[in-house]
C-alpha cells in the first residue's frame, strides 16, 4: 500500500460537490448570524462603545469582553485565548494593540441586518502612535511591550565564530529582508459554535468549523468559558485549506461565536468575508537578517553568523516558535566549522503574525541562500558548485552540534535537480542565447538559478516528547479498522495517506480502514497538525495501533478462519470494543538542551535542491517563470501523487511570495489591498510547469521510512528565483560583493530601483 | 416566482431577481457544490456555466439567467455521485491530484468542461489560460492540468 497511489478518500465527494464545508452545513434552528466590530485604530485606549439609539436591536445579540467577564453569563471564565502564553484577550476591553482587533460582538438571524448593525456601533478611542516595523520597535520609539518590545530572544552557539572569520580569506556581510504573507486558503476562516443541556445536566458546547487543531480550538474553550474536558467538543468540516493559517486563528473565530450563541441561546454562524480574512487574521512574520560568511579561498566555509529580528505583531501567540524555527535553520544546509545566530522577534502594532508554512524558516533561509549566491559572486564561482562544495553530508554537524546520522538527502537532491535541469549546459546556453538577445536589441534576458535547503521534521527539540501525541485504531465487525487521530485533513491528504499506513502495518485491505472524523470528543489528541509532522510523527503511531489490533486479531484467529471471522469473534468474546491506544515514543537521540539551544533540534531533516529558471523584461523588470525543476527527500513518499502535490504547491506559495504577493500598509496601521483584486497570488499562467523528483533516503523511525513533506517546498522557492535574476541581470555589471536582489518582494518596480541604484 | 433550467431540470424558485445567482443556487436550491471564496469575481470558487458560458455566480443576478441553463459541478456527473456516474474530468481530478482541499474543485472543473467543449485537444497553455480565473492556493496547477489533458484525451477517444 505504502508508495502506491490509491484514490484519495475524500476525492468523490469533492468532485462532486457533495464535500461539506462549514458553510455548507445547513442553517440550524433558530440559528443566528455573527458578526465582528473591530478596531479602526492601530494603536489606542477605548474609553466607551455607544449604541446608535435610532437603531433597533430588539433582535440583535451584543457581547463584549464584559460578558466574558461576568459571573452570571460565564462563571468561572475569563477573556484570554489559552496558547502559550495567556496574554490576548478574547475582546479587547480598554487597551486596543492592533488594527482589526476586535471589540464588539453582535448576531441576528438575518443577516444584512447584523452586517448594518456593525455601523451603529460608535466607538470611543484615545488613539496612541502605534509601531509597525522592526527597527521602530528595536529603537523603543514606541514601547508597545514589555520594556523593550522584546517577544523573545534566541542564542546559539558553536565554535568560535570571532576569531575563525580573523583567518578567512573573505569575509561578506549583507542584510536581508522579507515581508509579510497572506495565507489565503481559498475558503475563508468559518464556524458554527452552539450550547446544549448534556445528560449530566450541564452546560455543553460544540463547536464545528474549519480548523487545523481541535484541540487548540478546544483548550481555548475550555480556558475562556471554565469547561471541563468532556463539555466541548470541536469537531473539523471539511477545510478548503489551511497553510498555517488553521492553526491558531480558529480559536478565536470559536470563541467569538461561542460567546454570542452563550449569550443568545441560540446557534451562531460566523464565516469571514475575504477583506476580513485578509485584515485581520495571521500572516508571515516579517523579517531582517544580518549574514556573515567567512570562507578559504578554494571556497570552503569555515563560520557564520547570523543576526535575525521577525516582527511578531501585537500579541506573543505562536511567535517564540517560529523565531526558534527560524534561528535553528539560519545557517542553511551547509558545513561550518563555528556558528553564531542571535535571533529576536519583537512586538508591532499590526495583527500578531502567526502559523504559515515554513513557520519561520523560509525567512531565514532567504537570508542564507541570498548570502551563498553573495559569496559565490564575490568568489567568482558558480553558485551551484559552492553549494555542492559545502553541503551538508551524513556525519556533519549542525549549528546545535546534532550529527546528521540519518537520511541525509541533501547532496542526492542537488544532484538529482541539477541533472534533471542539465544545470552547467543550461546556463551556457542561457548566457549564449542572452547574447544573442542582446546583439539583436531584445529586451528579455533569461537565467538559471538554484536553491538547496533542509527543513527539520516534526515539533523542535523535545517537543514531541512533551506532547506525548496518540491515535487509537479500533477493530470493528466484518475485520474493518477505524483510525481515530486528530489529525485533520486540509486538502494535504491525510485521511488518504493514514488508511495507507494502517493497511501497510495490519494487513487489512485499504478498503476495510475508515479515518474518524476529528472531533475531540472521538478522537485521542495527536497533536495539532503543524510542522510537517503528521505523515512521520502521527502516522508512525497510525502503524503501531493499527499492527497491534492485526496481531490481537491474528492471537484470535483459528486455522483456516480470515481475519474478518477472526475479528467479529474477538468483538464477541471481549463483549465490547478492542481498541489499540498509542502513544509517541521520539527515537532516542542527543537531548535538545532548550537552555543552551544545544543537541538534536529535531528527529530528522527533508532536504531539498530547486533550479528555476525566469525571464526577465529589462524595461518593465517584469519576471516570468519559465520552467521549476525540483528534487525533494521525503524519506519515502506513501503516496507519490499527494506527495508531489505538496511539493508544487509548496513551492508555487513561495514563487508568490518572491513576485507577486505583497501587502501594502498604510502609515495608520491598516491594510490597503486586503482584497483578492489586488493582493495578488499566482494564477495557473503565472504558474511554471514543474518537473518534480522524489528523492527517498528512508527515515527508519517515519512509516515507510517517510520524513516530513508539508513545509519544506516554502522554504527555497524565492531564493531560487532571485538567484536566477541575478543570473539573467549579469550583464549589468552588477557589485561583485553583495547581493542585488536582499529584499521580498522582487515586484518590478523593486527590482528597477535595485538595478537603477547598483549601476548608477 | 422565476423560473430556472439548472443542471437540465427546470426548476421555480422564490426569490428576487436582484439576489446574486451564487445566493440562490447555495440557498434555496441547495446546490452547496458552488463555493464562495471572495464575493467579487477574483477566486473563481463559484464558477458556472451560463448557456455553456463560465461566470462568477457570485456577480450574477438571478434575474439575468432567466431563459438561459445554468450548469454546476452537481450537473457534470451522469445521473448520481458514484465513481461509475463520473465524467472523465471528475476521474482524472481524482487520479492526477487535481484536487487537495477541493474549495477550488468545483469552479475548477466546471471552467475545465466549458473549455472541452469548446476545444476537444487543447495545449497546455490553453489550458492554463481557459483556469487563470480560478485560483488554487494548493496544488501549483501542474497536476490540474495534467487531469484536464488526460480528461481530454479520454474524450477523444470516447467520440
Amino acid at each position: 500500500m505504502i508508495g502506491q497511489n490509491v484514490p484519495r478518500t475524500d476525492g468523490l465527494a469533492k468532485v462532486v460537490g457533495t464535500a461539506r464545508y462549514i458553510d455548507d452545513v445547513p442553517p440550524l434552528e433558530g440559528e443566528l448570524w455573527g458578526v465582528t466590530v473591530r478596531s479602526p485604530v492601530a494603536r489606542g485606549v477605548l474609553t466607551k462603545i455607544e449604541l446608535d439609539p435610532s437603531f433597533d436591536w430588539s433582535d440583535v445579540t451584543v457581547a463584549t469582553a464584559d460578558d466574558l467577564e461576568d459571573p452570571k453569563l460565564n462563571p468561572g471564565g475569563v477573556n484570554l485565548v489559552a496558547l502559550i502564553e495567556e496574554d490576548q484577550p478574547v475582546l479587547a476591553k480598554r487597551e486596543l494593540r492592533h488594527m482589526y482587533e476586535p471589540i464588539v460582538l453582535l448576531a441576528c438571524a438575518d443577516r444584512d441586518k447584523a452586517e448594518r448593525a456593525r455601523a451603529a456601533v460608535k466607538l470611543h478611542i484615545d488613539p496612541l502612535p502605534p509601531v509597525l516595523s522592526i527597527d521602530d520597535a528595536l529603537a523603543k520609539k514606541h514601547v508597545v511591550w514589555g520594556k523593550d518590545n522584546v517577544l523573545k530572544r534566541y542564542r546559539i552557539r558553536r565554535g568560535d565564530v570571532d576569531a575563525a572569520l580573523k583567518d578567512c580569506d573573505l569575509v561578506l556581510t549583507g542584510t536581508y529582508r522579507t515581508h509579510h504573507q497572506e495565507q489565503m486558503y481559498i475558503e475563508p476562516q468559518g464556524v458554527i459554535a452552539r450550547w446544549f443541556q448534556g445528560a449530566d445536566g450541564a452546560e455543553q458546547l460544540k463547536v464545528l468549523g474549519s480548523l487545523q487543531c481541535p484541540y487548540y480550538v478546544h483548550k481555548a474553550l475550555k480556558k475562556a468559558f471554565a469547561l471541563k474536558d468532556d463539555h466541548a467538543h470541536v469537531e473539523q468540516t471539511v477545510t478548503g485549506g489551511g497553510f498555517g493559517g488553521k492553526e491558531e486563528y480558529p480559536s478565536l473565530v470559536a470563541l467569538h461565536a461561542s460567546l454570542l450563541s452563550k449569550k443568545s441561546g441560540k446557534p451562531v454562524r460566523m464565516i469571514y468575508g475575504r477583506k476580513e480574512d485578509i485584515e485581520a487574521t495571521t500572516k508571515r512574520h516579517p523579517s531582517q537578517c544580518t549574514v556573515t560568511i567567512g570562507c578559504k579561498k578554494d571556497g570552503t566555509f569555515v563560520a557564520v553568523k547570523v543576526d535575525c529580528a521577525m516582527d511578531g505583531g501585537a500579541y506573543v501567540t505562536l511567535t517564540p516558535v517560529v523565531l526558534s524555527r527560524g534561528a535553528l535553520h539560519a545557517c542553511g544546509a551547509y558545513k561550518f566549522q563555528h556558528n553564531a545566530v542571535d535571533a529576536v522577534a519583537v512586538a508591532t502594532s499590526t495583527p500578531p503574525n502567526g502559523a504559515f508554512r515554513g513557520f519561520g524558516a523560509p525567512q531565514t533561509i532567504w537570508a542564507i541562500e541570498r548570502h551563498v549566491d553573495a559569496v559565490a559572486r564575490a568568489l567568482g564561482r558558480d553558485p551551484e558548485d559552492l553549494r555542492r562544495q559545502n553541503l551538508f553530508e551524513e556525519g556533519d554537524v549542525t549549528a546545535t552540534g546534532q550529527v546528521l546520522s540519518v537520511s541525509v538527502g541533501g547532496r542526492p537532491c542537488l544532484e538529482a535537480a541539477t541533472r534533471a535541469a542539465d544545470w552547467k549546459a543550461r546556463r551556457a546556453n542561457i548566457e549564449r542565447f542572452n547574447e544573442r538577445l542582446a546583439r539583436e536589441g531584445k529586451r528579455v534576458r533569461r537565467g538559471l538559478g538554484i536553491s538547496t535547503f533542509m527543513h527539520g521534521g516534526g515539533f523542535t527539540g523535545s517537543g514531541e516528547r512533551r506532547l506525548k501525541g496518540k491515535v487509537a485504531v479500533d477493530l470493528e465487525p466484518g475485520g474493518r479498522l477505524r483510525v481515530r487521530s486528530a489529525s485533520t485533513d486540509i486538502g494535504q491528504g491525510t485521511e488518504t495517506v493514514f488508511r495507507q499506513i494502517a493497511a501497510s502495518a495490519s494487513g487489512v485491505r485499504i478498503e476495510d480502514i475508515a479515518v474518524e472524523v476529528p472531533c475531540t470528543t472521538n478522537v485521542p489528541d495527536s497533536g495539532p497538525t503543524v510542522a510537517s509532522r503528521t505523515v512521520m510523527v502521527v502516522g508512525s503511531i497510525v502503524a503501531k495501533a493499527a499492527a497491534e489490533i492485526a496481531e490481537r486479531v491474528r492471537e484470535e484467529s483459528k486455522p483456516g478462519e480470515s481475519f474478518a471471522e477472526a475479528g467479529d469473534r474477538l468483538l464477541r468474546r471481549v463483549g465490547g470494543t478492542v481498541s489499540s491506544l498509542q502513544q509517541y515514543e521520539p527515537p532516542v537521540t542527543v537531548a535538545f538542551d532548550e537552555e543552551t539551544y544545544t543537541g538534536d533540534a529535531y528527529p530528522c531533516f527533508s532536504w531539498m535542491c530547486d533550479v528555476a529558471e525566469v525571464e526577465v523584461d529589462l524595461d518593465t523588470f517584469e519576471t516570468r517563470v519559465v520552467k521549476w525543476w525540483s528534487a525533494t527527500d521525503v524519506g519515502r513518499a506513501i503516496h507519490p501523487v499527494l506527495c508531489a502535490g505538496q511539493v508544487e504547491g509548496g513551492t508555487l506559495q513561495a514563487i508568490g511570495w518572491a513576485l507577486h504577493e505583497d501587502l501594502v500598509w498604510r502609515p495608520d496601521g491598516s491594510i490597503a489591498n486586503a482584497r483578492m483584486t489586488n493582493y495578488i497570488v499566482p494564477t495557473a499562467v503565472d504558474a511554471p510547469p514543474f518537473e518534480t523528483i522524489l528523492v527517498e533516503v528512508p527515515f527508519p523511525h517515519g512509516p515507510g521510512g517517510a520524513k516530513g513533506v508539508g513545509e519544506l517546498p516554502m522554504d527555497g522557492g524565492a531564493p531560487a528565483i532571485a538567484s536566477a535574476i541575478e543570473h539573467a541581470l549579469a550583464e549589468l555589471k552588477l557589485p561583485t560583493d553583495r547581493a542585488l536582489l536582499p529584499d521580498l518582494p522582487l515586484l518590478p518596480e523593486r527590482v528597477f530601483e535595485r538595478v537603477m541604484k547598483e549601476t548608477a | 416566482m422565476l423560473e430556472l433550467d439548472v443542471n437540465g431540470k427546470k426548476v421555480n424558485v422564490d426569490a428576487s431577481p436582484l439576489a446574486r445567482l451564487l445566493d440562490v443556487l447555495r440557498g434555496p436550491l441547495g446546490l452547496t457544490g458552488t463555493k464562495e471564496g471572495c464575493g467579487e469575481g477574483e477566486c473563481g470558487s463559484c464558477t458556472v456555466l451560463v448557456d455553456g458560458v463560465p461566470m462568477n455566480a457570485c456577480l450574477v443576478l438571478v434575474g439575468q439567467v432567466e431563459g438561459k441553463s445554468v450548469l454546476t459541478v452537481e450537473g457534470l456527473a451522469v445521473d448520481g455521485a458514484l465513481p461509475e456516474h463520473l465524467n472523465h474530468l471528475q476521474r482524472t481530478f481524482i487520479d492526477h491530484g487535481g484536487a487537495q482541499c477541493g474549495i477550488c474543485t468545483p469552479g475548477m472543473l466546471v471552467s475545465a468542461e466549458a473549455l472541452l467543449r469548446n476545444v476537444p485537444k487543447p495545449s497546455d497553455d490553453q489550458i492554463r489560460e481557459a483556469i487563470a480565473g480560478n485560483i488554487c492556493r494548493c496544488t501549483g496547477y501542474q497536476r490540474i492540468v495534467d487531469a484536464i489533458r488526460h480528461a481530454a484525451e479520454l474524450r477523444g477517444r470516447d467520440q
